[in-house]
């Protein structure tokens, strides 16, 4: 772990001291669970707080983890980067399989737009307060969520419409 | 704008561009509300090219998956290739053999010139220059004779192998290849002469889509779409890998964020490519192309077919895969449209678990239909081209 990542996670223990589940990773990819009720807040610091400002969004992704057998079943994982202090950070959401919801970050970051639909296209993670919550890679029509492992990777479904994509 | 006539609240014509719209770059929709010939809103849909990478993935072994990176950015196939391959190197702590780091560099480069060959000459016919589309194909048509020699095939590559290449290059490579490079740069030159100055190109792309610095990283614009907004971000200079430290070039970077700085990011790049194109030519070490890794790499031949251990492991790795240590990473490399990184999860065994791409492109896409409301239907046209939208790895 480099200093810079120390401080990222040494300034998360001090302003969420509660919200810290787990803290792994790799030197130069660190991994930071949190809890999913203040994602917005810890989001909002991150990338507000001057020795920190990960102003940068790279990428938002869901993965199931029936297989793996672990509970909770989803996670979502948010890729940031600061690219005036050069360092990184993964922050990790746990979401049971009941209630897979957490809210967006859309406000924060103007990029987690698609990444957000594209997660909930693939796995049907509801992000809270997005405004365009849609799928986003396969066909209006399609049924289910094709990245959960309970999907068969040979199904296939007919979808014919077209989408009268509407505006805002 | 004064001239128009009032129109009633709400009045407005709607547009559908594409999916099928030549100057869409691949296959994806844009539907326009007009005001005249003003665009006041748009929303896009993509996923017509959607062919389930990641869940596709998961059917595969370790190694099964390179053909399908071949296939996100088909453009530059070999760089898809370089990140996938990085990424599983670093999970495992495999040493690439500075031969083969080389080559990879050498290639990795080459492919990053034939991407922006590709962004720029079609973006030019979409502004009606057709003639510079033929200069630098015929450029790029060079570097594809040379990557037919090497491996056989032309677009999708599939010449990496995790931990090294699949076979070494001829003993003539040095000489084709800079055959290669002195026969195809007075094409790139000629072109920017052509239209670095030129008044038609510059009142179609100066302060047209214009993106300001804060915005490009909110977006998670990275590579010359971020750089043309005057983000001085690199992978191969943040984080060097395959060597990239010991190669000197410089980053370009844009001062305002519009289409002319993207193309002439793009430009400045090609050049700084085949500066690192010679250093690599000129100190091109010898020694093996693949990892002397048993857990990666295919024993030779010989040792194959005279030895048991040989055999076993060579069994071993085609059948069961090469099995990858449990756990989550995230890893990236530069690519021709910027950051391309793999997450990738796995659960120990001799598939991968999860693999999520993060295309460079997807994220200045989801762009577009923000930045270009206030323009007109022709300045669509020149934003959309430059920057260089690619449906392989926009919909995987």
């Amino acid at each position: 772990m480099t200093d810079q990542e120390n401080i990222t996670v040494q300034k998360l223990r001090e302003n969420f001291p509660e919200e810290i589940l787990d803290v792994g990773g790799r030197p130069n990819d660190v991994a930071v669970t949190v809890r999913r009720d203040r994602i917005p807040d810890i989001c909002r610091f991150l990338r507000d707080d001057p020795d920190l400002s990960y102003k940068y969004f790279i990428d938002i992704c869901g993965v199931d983890y029936m297989e793996m057998e672990k509970t909770p079943r989803f996670a979502v994982i948010y890729n940031l980067l600061s690219f005036e202090k050069g360092h990184r950070i993964r922050l990790k959401v746990l979401l049971e399989e009941s209630d897979p919801a957490v809210d967006s970050v859309i406000e924060i970051w103007k990029g987690a737009d698609w990444f957000e639909r594209e997660a909930f296209d693939m796995f049907g993670i509801q992000f809270r307060n997005h405004p365009f919550l849609r799928r986003i890679l396969t066909h209006h029509q399609f049924v289910g969520h094709p990245l959960r492992k309970d999907y068969e990777h040979g199904r296939r479904q007919l979808c014919t419409e077209v989408w009268d994509l509407e505006f805002d | 704008m004064e001239n128009e006539a009032i129109k009633e609240p709400g009045e407005y014509t709607v547009l559908n561009f594409g999916p099928a719209q030549p100057i869409m770059h691949g296959a994806l929709r844009l539907k326009l509300k007009l005001d005249g010939e003003t665009i006041i809103g748009a929303r896009m849909e993509i996923g017509y090219l959607h062919r389930c990478f990641e869940k596709m993935s998961e059917q595969q072994t370790w190694h099964g998956v390179i053909p399908f990176t071949d296939r996100l950015n088909y453009c530059s196939s070999l760089m898809n290739n370089l990140g996938y391959c990085n990424a599983v190197e670093e999970w495992m702590g495999i040493e690439v053999p500075p031969r083969a780091q080389a080559l990879r560099v050498f290639f990795n480069e080459m492919h990053r010139i034939m991407d922006h060959c590709v962004c720029i000459g079609p973006g030019l016919v979409d502004l009606g220059a057709l003639t510079n589309l033929w200069y630098l194909f015929t450029a790029r048509e060079k570097m594809y004779e040379l990557i037919e020699r090497v491996c056989g095939s032309r677009l999708t590559t599939s010449f990496l192998r995790i931990g090294g290449l699949t076979r070494d290059v001829a003993p003539d490579f040095v000489r084709t290849a800079r055959e290669m490079i002195d026969y195809s740069r007075p094409f790139i030159d000629d072109v920017r002469h052509l239209i670095e100055h030129n008044r038609i190109f510059i009142d179609r792309t100066r302060n047209i889509g214009n993106v300001s610095y804060e915005d490009a990283m909110a977006w998670g614009y990275t590579g010359p779409n971020a750089r043309a907004s005057g983000v001085k971000y690199d992978v191969r200079k943040a984080r060097p890998y395959h060597g990239y430290q010991n190669y000197e070039f410089d980053i370009p970077l844009g001062t305002n964020g519009d289409s002319y700085d993207r193309y002439m990011v793009r430009f400045e790049e090609v050049i700084q490519s085949y500066r690192i194109m010679s250093q690599v030519l000129d100190n091109l070490p010898g020694g093996p192309i693949a990892a002397d890794d048993p857990r990666v790499t295919l024993p030779p031949k010989n040792q194959t077919y005279n030895n048991i251990e040989a055999l076993m492991n060579h069994f071993k790795l085609t059948f069961d895969g090469i099995q990858v240590p449990e756990g989550e990473w995230y890893s990236f490399t530069e690519a021709a449209n910027g950051e391309l990184g793999f997450f990738c999860v796995s659960d120990g065994g001799g598939r991968p678990y999860r693999i999520k791409v993060r295309p460079p492109c997807f994220a200045a896409c989801q762009s577009i239909e923000k930045i270009c409301v206030g323009y007109m239907v022709p300045d669509l046209t020149a934003i959309v081209g430059s920057m260089n939208i690619i449906a392989g790895e926009l919909d995987r």
